[in-house]
């Protein structure tokens, strides 16, 4: 049983947003809405600055406080790695995923369902990346199995430094960033 | 409440939930009675090869249709431009056919210039008037009082259309508003130049240094890819920009440099490389001549000397120097794009050349390679007619060493009749109130036009004024001219349509054929469509229209790249060798008295200071958009929809503004910009702010990016020419923060 994870290296990735873009056209995410999104986060002072650009997204948690709360069943961990999703028709769009998401990557569609991102489900059921993955000009993103110690994404996890965001909110989140 | 406490406080409510039977059983958190989303890829799908238009880089691309209608734009793996991936503006590209706000249908204006009121009107009409006018013009003034200014491969056709007509005074301001200055300091130093795509090998690279050049945030694709693998190399980055730029961020070494005082940088630097022999003797004597004058010129320029211009330590300059010299021939100084700066930058650019020189890698890999191109005939057209006036742009060779078109020079002729006047112009895919510096002194030369054809996707400002609005479909929606690259593996790439064009719209091979039969031009236009123009050309060469149209690309062989793999190491200068000592510019000197300016060797002119209270002005890109053409994409827009102010936070605490204030910024000519919100940051240096450029939009037909953010361009009243080439340099300008106005 696969646990899809994302590795994401900041020492390559240049906050471009083609991720955003990608995403946006890939799964038709209505205007002023995002699936995905980019980050600066800046420490120090000028001219010695400390910069890390990141994706962000949902991070597909090991333990997702947004599934435990939905009512309806909606917001379920899928059998195919363990990618939460929502179901459209199951969900009543009361909201309380959105609340619970220490991410805040989740957001009421126009439709009327919470909306996020799907790590490109169908995609990567057909055995492609994530739109985001596969557009990234720096090759900055990896995705994977995390279970697999033989995939890429385990190996870099190995190898490199890395972080995740908010490790404080306990819910194992699954999108990990490699740093210089 | 932190993210912590909600957590549990909803880990709560769920427990709640399921205590009173509301929740589905979670045990083993496996919910198969939910169904996933429905995915976006249910439907017919068909792929169609083209590529990119939204710049000038070409990128190789796949679009999906889904159910008849346009759904994405994917990089083509088989492209080795992009390599299988486009930039963020690529991938937004068909955001551009969905625009609702692009033109429709032809216009011709309704009242007075630039009121911006249009009848609407048939394209047999609109042409029929263009016609006309443009006789008219050949008839009173001579056809060369006509001029094209346009942007990129799809302006062929028109520039064909022009020659056919008689003038040939055809430009873009890719040359004097952009890399004009850079290629002119390559072709005096190796008798070529980078080229564009540039011939950067940064890939390769060990030590990349970039000087103002933020790639990252420029993004042309194959530089970011390439900048991108660099770093995964462990490619020894050196940033010079007062902005704490992304690259800079990816740095080994930041120099956070003095605005102004690059050359003086440069001086320094070549000054290390001679006075510590890093340099590469053995290709500068094979290749190379002037090492002995240049070194005697450089004597002076210590670092210590330089430390006081630039405000970088005199160590950390021999330092940086080392790194480069330790890393040759695998040292990239990059030469940049936008190169238009301070009004030396042929010069600068200049300097940049002969460090590369003495470090050896032009033609080395890791360098600068040798480009290659595939041969593919031109189209057998007629002779195209030679009038007995030369171009306008340049008088009596004012500009000795422009090697194209200045289209300033092209504005100052319509402004001032001389050295004859134009009174027609035809823009194409350039918005020239932003790509020209001095907005008053643009739309003065409009309004001398007899005139002023624009043809464009979306309404710009540009076409605000004219008298005939010409609405071409976008690139999505048709053919174009074939991209026969030079590129280090060289290629033809074919843009065919995706899908039709919403309205009325037309590509620009057919404005050009309507156009040329109402002037009478057959001759120039013996081929019915463009199809047919193609397969000529393919056939020629060897190749399939059908086949192309398949693959949208054929990569040829690839031959040497590198001088050590049998590249020819050619330099088209007047001695044949690289020039550190610039033959042309001391013939020049001799003959006219020792201009300043045009030393064999650059020299160093320290910046003016900053009036009191000012910041200098810097301007730059983003990854999102192009120049000024893209801020209406629904897509990009969604993404990045306003540029910011950014201002040192330094600066920003003395003046009592935060992040996301809004001010208006005054000019030394009193220019007020439109209103922009700071960005308070430590990634640039006190005495400057920096924008990107492109925003601030006053096209009422530009409906989502009307007054989003502020202008650059009609912040650049000011700008100094380059008096080798005609460059406008912009970063003269210097701008006093002030709060929005009440009116
Ligand atoms: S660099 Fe980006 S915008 Fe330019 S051609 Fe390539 S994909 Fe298109």
């Amino acid at each position: 049983m696969a646990r899809l994870g994302m590795v994401i290296d900041t020492a390559k990735c240049v906050g471009c947003s083609d991720c955003v873009v990608a995403c946006k056209a890939e799964n038709g995410v209505p205007a002023g809405f995002f699936r995905d999104w980019l980050t600066e986060s800046l420490r120090g002072r000028f001219p010695t600055p400390h910069l890390e650009l990141r994706s962000e997204r949902c991070n597909h948690c090991d333990d997702p406080p947004c599934v435990t709360c939905c009512p309806t069943g909606a917001s379920h961990v899928h059998p195919w790695g363990g990618v939460i999703l929502v179901d459209h028709d199951a969900c009543v769009g009361c909201k309380a995923c959105i609340a619970s998401c220490p991410y805040n990557a989740r957001f009421l569609h126009p439709e009327g369902y919470a909306d996020k991102c799907t790590f490109c489900i169908h995609r990567v059921e057909k055995g492609q990346d994530p739109a985001c993955v596969s557009v990234c000009p720096t090759r900055c993103m990896y995705f994977g199995d995390l279970d697999d110690p033989e995939s890429e994404v385990s190996k870099l996890l190995a190898s490199r430094r890395s972080h995740v965001l908010l490790p404080e909110a306990g819910t194992g989140p699954r999108v990990i960033y490699l740093t210089a | 409440m932190n993210a912590l406490s909600r957590r549990r406080f909803l880990g709560i409510s769920a427990a709640t939930l399921a205590a009173a039977g509301l929740a589905p059983a979670l045990t083993g958190r496996r919910t198969a009675q939910a169904s996933p989303p429905p995915a976006p890829d249910a439907g017919k799908l068909e792929t169609i090869p083209t590529f990119c238009d939204v710049c000038f880089w070409k990128c190789g691309a796949i679009a999906t249709v889904r159910d008849g209608q346009l759904w994405k734009i994917e990089g083509n793996p088989a492209d080795p431009l992009c390599r299988g991936r486009l930039c963020p503006r690529g991938t937004g590209g068909v955001g551009a056919h969905f625009d609702e706000d692009r033109l429709q249908r032809p216009l011709l204006r309704a009242n007075v210039r630039g009121e911006d009121t249009w009848n609407v009107v048939s394209w047999d009409e609109a042409l029929g008037y263009t016609a006309e006018k443009m006789k008219a013009i050949a008839q009173k003034y001579g056809p060369e009082s006509m001029a094209l200014i346009s942007h990129g491969l799809g302006g062929t056709f028109l520039k064909h259309l022009m020659k056919a007509y008689g003038t040939p005074n055809l430009a873009a301001p890719s040359f004097a508003q952009c890399r004009g200055p850079r290629d002119v300091g390559f072709r005096l130093t190796f008798g070529d130049d980078p080229g564009s795509p540039e011939r950067t090998d940064i890939a390769n690279a060990r030590c990349l240094v970039l000087i103002g050049s933020h790639l990252g945030e420029n993004m042309h694709n194959t530089q970011v890819q390439e900048f991108a693998e660099a770093i995964e190399n462990d490619c020894h980055v050196i940033v010079v920009d007062p902005r704490f730029s992304t690259a800079a961020s990816k740095a080994k070494h930041y120099l956070p440099i003095r605005p102004g005082t690059d050359l003086a940088l440069l001086l320094a630097w070549i000054n290390v490389l001679i006075t510590e022999k890093l340099y590469d003797a053995e290709y500068l004597a094979q290749h190379a001549v002037g090492f002995e004058q240049l070194a005697a010129y450089v004597a002076p320029f210590t670092p210590e000397w330089a430390y006081p211009e630039t405000g970088i330590s005199a160590a950390v300059i021999r330092e940086t120097a080392r790194v480069m010299g330790r890393a040759k021939p695998a040292t990239l100084v990059h030469p940049g794009r936008h190169a238009v700066w301070y009004g030396d930058d042929a010069q600068r650019s200049r300097a940049v050349a002969i460090l590369n020189a003495l470090l050896g890698s032009w033609g080395r890999k890791g360098g600068f390679y040798v480009p290659a191109q595939m041969d593919l005939p031109g189209y057998p057209y007629p002779p195209y007619p030679h009038g007995e006036r030369g171009k306008v742009d340049n008088p009596d060779k004012k500009y000795p060493f422009a090697h194209d078109t200045i289209s300033t020079g092209i504005r100052s002729a319509a402004l001032t009749g001389k050295p004859y006047p134009i009174k027609g112009l035809m823009t194409y895919a350039t918005n020239l109130i932003y790509a020209l510096p001095n907005e008053a002194e643009t739309i003065e030369a409009f309004k001398q036009l007899d005139l002023l054809a624009v043809v464009e996707v979306a309404p710009s400002e540009t076409a605000g004024w004219a008298d005939v609005v010409l609405p071409e479909s976008t690139y999505l929606e048709r053919y174009d001219e074939l991209n026969v690259e030079l590129f280090r593996d060289p290629f033809i790439a074919l843009r065919q349509p995706v899908v039709a064009s919403p309205q009325e719209q037309k590509p620009n091979w057919w404005i050009a054929r309507e156009l040329g039969l109402r002037l009478g031009l057959e001759k120039f236009f013996p081929w019915p469509d463009i199809e047919t123009y193609l397969q000529t050309r393919l056939e020629k060469g060897g190749y399939s229209l059908e086949a192309l149209k398949k693959s949208g690309i054929i990569v040829g062989p690839k031959p040497p790249i590198y001088f050590e793999e049998g590249a020819p190491a050619e330099f088209n200068t007047p001695s044949g060798k690289i020039e550190l000592w610039s033959s042309a510019l001391q013939k020049y000197s001799d003959e006219h008295g020792n201009p300043a300016g045009f030393e064999p060797a650059p020299r160093y002119t320290p910046p003016e200071p900053n009036p009191p209270g000012s910041y200098r002005l810097l301007c730059g890109r983003a990854p999102t958009h192009t120049f000024s053409r893209t801020q209406s994409n629904p897509l990009l827009s969604d993404v990045m929809p306003e540029n910011a102010l950014w201002l040192n936070a330094g600066e920003a605490r003395r003046l009592g503004l935060n992040t996301g204030d809004r001010v208006c910024l005054r000019n030394q000519d009193d220019v007020l910009s439109e209103p922009i919100t700071v960005r308070a940051t430590e990634r640039i240096r006190p005495d400057c702010v920096f924008m990107v450029h492109g925003f601030g939009h006053q096209a009422k037909g530009l409906r989502r990016a009307l007054r989003k953010g502020a202008s650059d361009s009609r912040l650049q009243t000011r700008y100094k020419t380059d008096p080798l080439m005609g460059g406008t340099a912009l970063n003269m300008n210097f701008v006093r923060i002030e709060p929005v106005s009440s009116i």
